[in-house]
């Protein structure tokens, strides 16, 4: 199921060649380089822009009601009119596949992104406070990681029936506990390297040391991470909304389509399922692969030797 | 390494409190406290304040805490009002029947993958290990739920091998068999997927390393003998893989038991969300945060009683 950020395989000796044979000297153009040597990641963040295309620009183009319940028209097969063919509700699939999309990309990205913050500040605290406070604060992580994440979520959307602001929070507020971890991990293994000595040395403050040269360079871990967490919450978008608790109809998200799918593919309609299933699969396939790129291209370049 | 041993069980210890500090926290974040959940959302005023009378709710939330905590340490998880058992008789009922999902889902993860693993890391660029790591990462991408459709849309209504529900809760597991392969198969496979890429790149991280070049140098490089000094190194990361990765089987379970309808305490926890029935949810989540604890724990001792590098560290 999900799995992030911690013990994902180690970076493999693949692209060797990347580091040695970029002469360019900006570290940029040199991560791009090993990042675009991957062929896989290069076609799954052209097929992740294809997604946002299609999910944002797509109902400009293709326009269908997604309001409006179309009762002459349920569940119909795929034809020349609708070409994944309608839902229970009359509502056309792919213009369907488009809205769940958006709100997919919008709730799972947000997630991240907010889960990301958390945890990187939260890392970066007890890294840098050290002594107990760090025990303490690593122990909390502990703690709520010992209790299975769909139990959580399930208990808390049961308390706070979720609306869509409601459902991002409730899915970040789990998945900044493995980025806080390897943040922490991250912060005080650059803590020893002899750049932030040297700022210290010469009398650089506490805060200066952490935005300037603690979070620039955990930035690697902390973009790679980003990408699984992304995958991990649309997974979890998807259990949530198969528990029954996503957010209530006309919004939609993939996860609900596929649940509510689930439930009238035994009468035939594989056009439920189908194509938002290869949806999910795809999209979270992309987000690891991306992810996996971007982790050998930075590891790479900041691996010491 | 007793010093070790003896700190960690310690924060096992510190974990599982910790677990139903949390737990308190989530009853009373309701708007009404553990009141209105038990009673209802229809509960007078009266009868909530009488029930916080009764049993001592009106008293500060640290004592609250430890008297509940000490019903706890005394086997009492609390009554159930929507199915009018006790929650020890419920979890007493169901939870052989998940630790059987659980385990066998696990023990099966874990072999297979790590065979699936090594055999993917020797056979290295060849076509097979590419198929299986497309394999892997599609398993691994999937909703559990889109796996275990599909399992059924295959195996009990294409070919009819298998019935398509889990097993019945009132006759015995194990005269259940056939109803059991499904919801095994659906909890194992996306695991499966995991550890053999983490076995994979675990075990060609340990052929590049310089005991191999030796014993190949030495004479020894057969495919065999290598994986007798290789795969054990390979395993020790994967034992605290599995040790983490107990929440997430748990979790994988609760969706699997809905799907199958399979009488655990996944489903026992998802009914009891749509009940909002709290003692039920209280109980099912001390549980499951106590079993990943002493999972992780265990975890955490076979490694280091496999690790020499942990046990004559000082």
């Amino acid at each position: 199921m999900i799995i992030s950020g911690y013990a994902e395989p180690p970076p493999m000796l693949e692209n060797p060649e990347g580091a040695e044979t970029a002469r360019s000297t900006s570290q940029l153009s040199a991560i791009v380089f090993v990042f675009s040597q991957n062929r896989m990641a290069v076609a799954s963040a052209g097929f992740l822009i294809f997604l946002v295309l299609f999910c944002f620009v797509g109902p400009l183009i293709y326009h269908t009601d997604q309001i409006y319940v179309n009762l002459s028209a349920v569940s119909l097969p795929p034809s020349l009119h609708h070409p994944l063919g309608t839902d229970n509700n009359g509502y056309d699939e792919l213009g369907r596949l488009m809205l769940g999309g958006q709100t997919t990309i919008e709730v799972c990205v947000t997630a991240a992104v907010l889960a990301m913050g958390l945890g990187v500040v939260y890392g970066v605290l007890a890294a840098f406070l050290g002594g107990w406070v760090d025990n303490v604060m690593m122990r909390v992580v502990d703690v709520l990681l010992a209790i299975p994440s769909l139990l959580l979520l399930l208990f808390l959307a049961t308390i706070f029936v979720p609306n869509l602001p409601l459902l991002i929070l409730i899915v970040a507020s789990i998945a900044w506990l493995v980025p806080s971890r390897l943040i922490r991990g991250e912060v005080l293994s650059l803590r020893t390297r002899e750049y932030v000595q040297a700022a210290r040395l010469v009398g650089g403050s506490g805060v200066r040391i952490i935005v300037h040269h603690l979070i620039p360079n955990a930035l690697g871990t902390v973009i790679v991470n980003a990408t699984f967490q992304v995958a991990d919450a649309v997974l979890l978008v998807a259990y949530l909304s198969f528990l029954g608790l996503g957010i209530p109809p006309p919004a939609t998200n993939w996860g609900a389509m596929l649940s509510s799918g689930v439930n009238f593919v035994f009468a035939g309609d594989w056009w439920l399922i189908w194509p938002v299933g290869v949806a999910i699969i795809l999209t979270v396939v992309a987000f690891n692969f991306i992810g996996d790129a971007l982790r050998d291209a930075l590891d790479v370049r900041l691996r010491s030797r | 390494m007793t010093g070790y041993l003896v700190r960690r069980c310690a924060l096992s210890v510190l974990v599982i409190l910790g677990v139903t500090v949390v737990v308190f926290i989530l009853v009373h974040l309701l708007p009404g406290g553990p009141a209105r959940a038990i009673l209802g959302e229809r509960a007078s005023k009266q009868a909530l304040e009488d029930f916080d009378r009764a049993y001592g709710l009106t008293k500060p939330l640290p004592a609250q805490y430890v008297i509940w905590l000490s019903h706890l340490i005394h086997g009492n998880l609390g009554y159930s009002y929507k199915l009018s058992q006790s929650v020890d008789a419920l979890l007493v009922e169901n939870l052989p029947r998940t630790a059987v999902l659980v385990g066998t889902s696990t023990l099966l993860a874990v072999i297979l993958g790590v065979g699936l693993g090594v055999w993917q890391a020797v056979r290295r660029s060849h076509l097979d290990d590419y198929i299986l790591t497309g394999w892997s990462f599609i398993f691994y991408a999937m909703p559990n739920f889109f796996l275990g459709l599909i399992l059924i849309i295959i195996f009990s209504v294409a070919l009819q091998w298998l019935p398509p529900l889990g097993p019945n809760g009132t006759a015995p597991l194990f005269d259940q068999l056939r109803n059991l392969v499904l919801p095994i198969a659906t909890l194992t496979l996306p695991y499966l997927a995991f550890f053999s890429r983490y076995a994979r790149s675990s075990v060609l991280e340990n052929l590049v390393q310089d005991y191999v070049r030796t014993a190949k140098s030495k004479g020894v490089g057969g495919p065999r003998t290598v994986l007798r000094h290789v795969l054990p190194n390979a395993l020790i990361p994967i034992i605290t893989l599995v040790g983490l990765s107990l929440p997430w089987i748990i979790s994988g379970a609760l969706v699997t038991e809905a799907l199958f309808n399979y009488p655990g305490m996944g489903l026992l926890f998802w009914n009891a969300t749509q009940n909002q029935d709290y003692p039920v949810m209280v109980g099912v989540t001390l549980v499951a945060g106590t079993v990943t604890a002493l999972g992780s724990l265990a975890a955490d001792i076979i490694y280091a009683v496999v690790d020499p590098r942990i046990r004559y560290a000082k």
